[in-house]
């Protein structure tokens, strides 16, 4: 179960790891729920899915409030926050099109997280807002 | 390994050491055969007629050999071959590469895949290493480099040379000025980064009002292609052109530098001028590129 997500991302975050509508899961989905913390969040229930670190590390980008928790026989089994990583690797495409991650080299792009934004450890070039149109 | 990719690779002491072995090498106190028997690919994949061949001069100057491709076409990249892949290959056949290449960070990419150091001799947009320490090799002839004030001329956006260089000078303090048409400004990504490490930047758009001040004069191409017409070009070019009239009244030991070749930015009658520094700064190619070679294949 993911929780806190940003309200309204919560598609965006169905995306990120892949659910589609051709995808078997059985999924809920509830956007724009009342939450004291946040004013109004999303919430998304996924059986019988465990998420990978990649997957993790974009919903950070979109949601970073949000928390993961892995239910097991109807008993919260582990719940943990997420966090953007310093590195972000194969996570988000550099906008530069100029850029080598840009082609077919068998590399993924590489991101340097910091206060201002991502910085392009190919190019140089910074991301510094509408992150998730960026988002792979 | 010893990659050059980027001046920002280099702290401050590894740029003096370099200067001062260049220095030295220029005064002809070198090993001319330093690296006999030694092999530098030379891997083009954008033509650079100049910078190709005074990587060739200063590796045959220290006793060694180059190889290389002449053009893209003639090679297996035509064919569709990653960098990565050519790079796997030729780093078994030399024992450095010196690399250009159209996309920006290709040179980082490189690295990630060779065996032996690449030495980065530009990419697209991005960096150019060897053309910024020739370019503050140029300055320390004349004078110190800490906390000299330098203008920046030109076409201060798209201009790789200018960017590498302003952000070698910060590391020595000093005073940047910049001065450029509407639309080709310094990127404020990197105005930022050099104000916040505290170097100060201050734009003008008038060279004559503050040429007099200056200790160096950095002038870049404008190029045509920037402009929606070629009259609006000549207008801007007409008022950004160093002329004899101009360098009227400027300090004595101001130089003025142009990674060449130039357009119509430096009116030829300034070559007569002991500021013109622009012919020695291309020569001192060799040396500061003697010193990279050496420094990485050893
Ligand atoms: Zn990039």
């Amino acid at each position: 179960m993911i929780d806190h997500i940003t309200g309204g991302e919560a598609l965006n975050v169905l995306k990120i790891i892949g659910i589609t509508g051709f995808t078997t899961e059985s999924i809920s989905v509830a956007t724009n729920v009342k939450s004291s913390k946040m004013g109004r969040k999303d919430i998304v229930k996924i059986e019988n899915r465990e998420l990978r670190k990649e997957e993790v590390d974009r919903i950070a980008l979109i949601a970073p409030h949000a928390t993961i928790s892995i239910i097991r026989n109807f008993e919260v089994y582990e719940k943990k926050g997420v966090e953007i990583p310093r590195y972000l690797i194969g996570v988000v495409r550099c906008p530069n099109p100029g850029c080598i991650s840009n082609t077919n080299e068998p590399v993924p792009s590489q991101f340097e997280v910091s206060q201002k934004g991502l910085h392009c450890l190919y190019c140089d070039w910074m991301i510094t807002n509408d992150i998730k149109n960026y988002i792979l | 390994m010893n990659h050059i990719i980027s001046i920002r690779d280099l702290e401050r002491t590894d740029i003096d050491c370099l200067l001062d072995k260049a220095a030295l090498i220029h005064a002809n106190c070198y090993d001319e055969n330093s690296l006999k028997g030694k092999i530098l690919a030379l891997l083009f994949f954008e033509p650079s007629t100049r910078t190709r061949m005074s990587f060739d001069a200063a590796m045959a100057r220290l006793g060694g050999t180059s190889i290389g491709v002449d053009s893209v076409e003639a090679s297996s990249v035509a064919k569709g071959e990653t960098l990565a892949d050519t790079i796997r290959v030729v780093s078994g056949y030399a024992d450095a590469i010196v690399l250009r290449h159209p996309k920006e960070g290709a040179a980082r990419l490189a690295s990630e895949f060779s065996s032996v150091p690449i030495i980065n001799a530009g990419d697209g947009a991005g960096q150019h290493p060897s053309q910024t320490l020739l370019d503050l090799y140029t300055i320390r002839q004349s004078m110190p480099l800490e906390g000299i004030k330098v203008g920046l001329l030109g076409d201060l956006r798209y201009g790789r040379t200018a960017h590498s260089l302003a952000y070698a000078l910060s590391l020595y303090h000093a005073t940047l000025y910049t001065l450029s048409p509407k639309g080709l400004e310094l990127p404020c990504a990197i105005t930022e980064e050099l104000t916040e490490g505290g170097t100060a930047i201050i734009e003008h758009d008038d060279v004559s009002t503050i040429i007099r001040d200056l200790d160096v004069l950095y002038v870049t191409r404008i190029q045509r292609e920037r402009f929606p017409d070629s009259a609006s070009y000549f207008r801007v070019a007409s008022s950004y052109r160093i002329t004899p009239e101009l360098l009227s009244g400027v300090k004595e030991r101001l130089i003025v530098l142009h990674p060449l070749p130039r357009l119509d930015e430096i009116d030829p009658r300034v070559d007569l001028l002991p500021h013109a520094r622009y012919f020695e700064q291309s020569r001192n190619g060799i040396p500061v590129r003697m010193a990279m070679l050496q420094k990485v294949i050893s």
